[in-house]
Formats: C-alpha cells, structure tokens, sequence
C-alpha cells in the first residue's frame, strides 16, 4: 500500500497572495523525497497542498492538479477528508492530543471517526503502530499514561504511530526533526528508512545532512525575493542535487554558499 | 597552604552587606509599640492602631534596609511591603463580609431553618417565640429550592446556547461579519442590568401567556438573559487558547471538522469551560430583582417551575428584611435573613469549590 503523487502546473494562493508557483512533480511510491530550501521560500505550503491541508487556513487555495495514482485530489466532487485519510502528516511539533493517553493517541484515527473496533483489533493495531514507530518497547508498560508525558522524541514517534494506524498511502513530514535533539533526530531518521518499504514518504526538512541521508529524491525551492512566488528550481536524485547539481542556484544552497 | 586559608576567610566580592532575616521581625516589633503610643497620644483605636503601626513599618524597615543593604534592596522591599498592603487592603471587605454573616447567620442555621418553610408562618409566632424565649420557627427551605430550580434551568437554558455560540464564534465564524455582531451584542448584553433582564422576561411572557405569568421558569429566562453573555464569553476564551497544532492534527487524520470540536478542541477546553459555567453561576444565583418581578414571591413550598410563585434565597432574604413577618418584633425576621444570606454564600462556595474539582478532574493529564 503506497501510492505516488504528480503534481501538475500547481499554484498555492494565500487569499490574493500567490505563494508557491507552478510546481510540477513526480513523486515515486515507496520512496523518501526531501523539500529542501530556505526558510519562507513555500516547501511547507506546497507539502501541505499535498493532503488538502493547506486550505484550512481562511482564504488558501490552490490552482492546478495534485494526483493520487492518477486521481486528482483537487477534483470538486473529491471531500477533503478522504484526501486526508491516505495521506497522513506529522507536524514541525510534536503535538499528541493532550486529553488522551498513549494508546487512545494512537487509536486517534479510529476513535475520532467513531469506527466500531474489537479491543483485540485495537490492541494489535496499538502494538503494530507503535513498533512500526520504534516506539512499543519504551511505551508498552505505560499505555494508560498521557501522550504529553513523553520526551519530545518519543512524543514525535508517538505522533509518527497515530499517523501510520490510520494506514496511509503516503506519509507527509513537515520538519519533523527540528525541535528534537540529535539522538532522538537520528531515531526518527532510522524510521523513515524503514517506513518508506511501505510508505510513500515527503520530507520537508531544513537539515541538509538530513536530506541527504534520508531521502533518495531531493527537490530544492527557492524565491527570487520577499513577496515574490516561491518556485521549485530543481528535482532529481539526492547525489545529483548534492553532487553534480545543474542549476547554479541549487549549488550554492547545498554547499553553502548562499545568499 | 596559608593561601588557601586566606581565600577562605577573605569574604566574598560578591556579597555585601546583608540584613539577617529576623531584622524586620524586630522592625516590625519595634512599629507596633511605636504605634500604639502614638494611636494613645491622639485616641486609641485598634484600626488607628494598625493602619500608623503599618506606615511606620514600611517607613522604618525601607529605611534600615537603605541604609544596610543600599538603595536597590530598599526599592525591592518597599514595593513589596505595597503589594502586600494593597492584598491585605483588598482582603478586608471579604473578611469583614464572611464574619458578620457567620456571626450573625449561624445562631440561625438550625434544622427547622433548612427544612421548612414560611407556610402558614404569622407574625403571631414570631411574637411568641421572642416572648417566650423559644426557638424561632419558620425557615427557607422553599427557597434554597426555588434557587436550585430557578438556578438549574437557567443553566440548562444558557449553557447549550452559550457553547455553541462560542464554538460558531471560534471554529467556523472567524473574520465574517456575522461574527462581528454577535461578538457586538454579546458585549452589550454583559451590561445589561439585572433589572432589565427581569423585565424583558416577564414582558416576554406576558405577551406569550398573558399579563401576569410569574413562574420559576421566567425567572429561569431572566437569568439565562444575564448567564449567556458570560458563558459565551468565557468559553470564547477557553477555546481560543486551545492549539491550532491539535485540530491540525486531528484533521491530518481525516477526522471532520464537527469531531474535531466535540472530540479534540472541546475536551482540551473543558476544564476552563465548566469554571466558566460556574462562575456565572455564581454570578446569577444571587440576583435579587429579576426574581421579584418574574417569579413574585411564595412562603411556601413550589416544586413545579412551571405554574406558580416561587422563592429564592435572595429575595426571602429581601422580604424578611424590609417587611419582617411580625412588624412589631422583627428580630426573628432579621435573623431568619441572615441565615439566608450564609446559606446563599456556602452555596457560590460549594459551586466555586466544585468548579475546582471538575476542573482538575477534566483537566489534560501530563503526569509521566
């Protein structure tokens, strides 16, 4: 289960503000990319187009087509929340619900949309997602405990095992590691390895090292100026874009040398 | 070797001079003895007392620190001994409240106060029971109940109508024009006075039912007129301060928009949101006028907030005073009244400490 993603001639509206301009993309299923670029240059607005979460925000909207294996997410007769339901996200903060515990986190998904399931269903699902989170082996005693108890890191894994219980096409990460420290970094960065052998994964991330570790496609945004449309200047293969880029912009932005 | 010892009697760079901790317990010794021999030179008071005994402290203990500990310490400690003046200052009335109601309710509370009623009850009896030197009869046991039931539909009206006011407000309402104006109005319905409130009820249902309908219920309406402001309001708040991360979250999950709220945003909000409803609780249960010109007054017991008068603890309290039930001895009266008025206060305590209880109770778990 996992399906790829073509975005065609999207453009992302802030009400009049045009904020991201005609992004074309072809991202593999079973695969990790990585958004990289500079801060307010529109990565996390385009990743956020991906799953119908951008129009949220009062007055967004989009121009252009986004397509799951084909169908088109932004086709009027498609409702949101399907969109939503295969492709999960995990946010820049961990942000578990507050209210529920460990294992009602997880069940989230399920609960909140008041799907009937047995407590052994339940159970499993919990165990499952957790372990497909590198997290059941810190957690399984304290099940029963709040979400919020947990490390930063761990609350990160635990936001990753609600994400993948809803069992997802594609799994979107908006800066996933950038309030964690390096240990608990390195942790989430083993996941999205093993995750991708299922999952079709979209990292935004501002660590380069990151990309370059993680993904096996790198796509590099950037804009010309403030109040100008971010644009994305390149996609190819992680080692192209790191080693052998073709546009000069993307070469300095990877080894440093930018603005 | 010598070294070392040197640099461990040199005293340290960093500390100066530094008054000991006793030092403004003597400070405070010495004020009150000056005090009282000043209060003596111009009249004894014991308020006299306090209040010259209280400046020449915070004169006397800024002083000494300025002089021991310079200048900064002395500012930190005069704006202190302020902060704590102005807490005690507005401390007083509460505490002067609390005593002369215990002091002069409790000698009433007794079991024939709380569980009966002024039916039947002539100034007759009262006149025997000073006479006589008994107990005094009769009691408010109709209207801790027409409180309870004026008080509990009033809640059951304002609260559905308050919180799904708030959440149009927070979750779907925000930036349109709509929002605005119920924002505008709600605003102006916290100052409405009580009085008005009351009127526009039993107008209300004069119109609907006929001149004259004075039932519980219409009080119920009255009050909920001055509840749905507050409960907005305070629920407005409480959901406000709830995330944006949490209903992007739940949304990530394909949860929709209506779950998101009962599920996630309501519950993350409860705790604060059962305060609020407290709170204006409290602060409708000891409305006086609106009573009186919507359910009228009874002496006796009226379960049924749907035909009849109907009492409530503020306005037994209003009526014992200013018309005791004997004119010729009303000391029963009065007494009966201050009584009421502690019950009334137990009552806004109990609610205030049971609003802390649901609070902690609702409230979202951290522990590990």
């Amino acid at each position: 289960m996992s399906k790829r993603i073509d975005v065609k001639d999207l453009n992302v509206y802030y009400s009049k503000f045009l904020a991201v301009e005609d992004v074309n993309i072809n991202i593999e299923a079973r695969s990790v990319t990585a958004f990289i670029g500079p801060s307010g240059c529109g990565k996390s607005t385009f990743l956020r187009t991906l799953n119908r979460m951008h129009e949220v925000i009062p007055g967004a909207r989009v121009e252009g087509e986004v397509l799951l294996d084909g169908d088109n997410l932004y086709d009027t007769a498609v409702d949101p929340v399907t969109v939503r339901g295969e492709i999960g996200m995990v946010f820049q903060r961990p942000n578990p619900f507050p209210t529920m515990s460990i294992r009602d986190n997880v069940l989230a998904g399920v609960k909140l949309n008041n799907k009937r399931i047995s407590k052994s269903d339940a159970d499993s699902l919990v165990e499952k997602s957790l372990q497909g989170a590198n997290l059941w082996n810190e957690v399984k005693d304290r099940l029963g405990r709040p979400g919020s108890g947990l490390s930063g890191g761990q609350q990160q894994r635990l936001c990753i095992a609600r994400a993948i219980a809803v069992s997802p096409q594609v799994i979107l990460m908006d800066e996933p590691c950038s309030a964690l420290d390096p240990i608990s970094t390195l942790a989430i960065e083993d996941l999205i390895n093993e995750l991708k052998a299922e999952y079709t994964v979209v990292i935004v991330t501002h660590n380069m090292q990151q990309a370059a570790r993680v993904s096996d496609k790198t796509a590099f945004f950037n804009i010309a100026g403030t109040g100008k449309p971010g644009r994305l200047i390149e996609y190819g293969d992680t080692t192209t874009i790191f080693n052998k880029p073709a546009v000069k912009a993307t070469e300095d932005y990877v080894s440093g040398r930018f603005g | 070797m010598a070294a070392n010892q040197t640099l461990q009697r040199r005293q340290s760079q960093l500390t100066r001079g530094h008054l000991p901790s006793y030092a403004v317990w003597v400070v405070l010794g010495a004020s009150v003895i000056l005090g009282a021999a000043i209060a003596s030179l111009i009249g004894f008071t014991v308020v006299g007392w306090a209040i010259i005994s209280a400046i020449v402290f915070v004169v006397a203990a800024t002083i000494v620190t300025a002089v021991a500990e310079g200048e900064r310490k002395a500012k930190d400690r005069l704006v202190t001994f302020l902060v704590y003046g102005a807490f005690l200052v507005a401390l007083l009335p509460l505490i002067s409240v609390i005593w002369t109601v215990l002091e002069r309710g409790v000698p009433g509370l007794s079991y024939n106060f709380l569980f009966t009623s002024m039916n039947g009850l002539t100034g007759a009896v009262d006149n025997q029971a000073v006479e006589n030197g008994t107990p005094v009869l009769g009691g408010a046991y109709h209207a801790v109940l027409g409180t309870l039931q004026i008080t509990l539909w009033a809640t059951l009206i304002s609260v559905p109508i308050g919180l799904l006011t708030a959440v149009y407000l927070v979750e779907y309402g925000s930036g349109k024009n709509l929002t605005k104006a119920i924002t505008f109005f709600v605003d102006v319905m916290t100052g409405i006075p009580s009085i008005v409130a009351g009127l526009f009820a039993a107008a209300l249902f004069a119109l609907l039912f006929g001149p004259g309908t004075r039932t519980g219920f219409v009080a119920a309406v009255a009050l909920s007129v001055l509840m749905i402001p507050v409960v907005v309001r305070s629920t407005e708040e409480m959901l406000k301060i709830v995330p944006n991360e949490l209903r992007e979250a739940s949304y990530a999950l394909g949860v929709r928009k209506w779950r998101t709220i009962t599920k996630v945003v309501i519950p993350t909000a409860i705790s604060g949101i059962a305060s609020g409803v407290t709170l204006s609780i409290a602060r409708v249960i000891g409305e006086t006028a609106p009573i009186l010109v919507t359910a009228g007054f009874a002496s006796s017991i009226n379960t049924n907030v749907f035909s009849g008068w109907m009492s409530t603890l503020p306005t037994f309290i209003y009526y014992q005073i200013l018309t005791p039930t004997s004119p010729t001895s009303p000391d029963p009266s009065t007494q009966r009244a201050w009584a009421a008025a502690l019950l009334l206060i137990l009552m806004v305590m109990l609610l205030n400490l049971g609003a802390r209880f649901v609070a902690s109770f609702f409230a979202p778990k951290t522990s590990r």
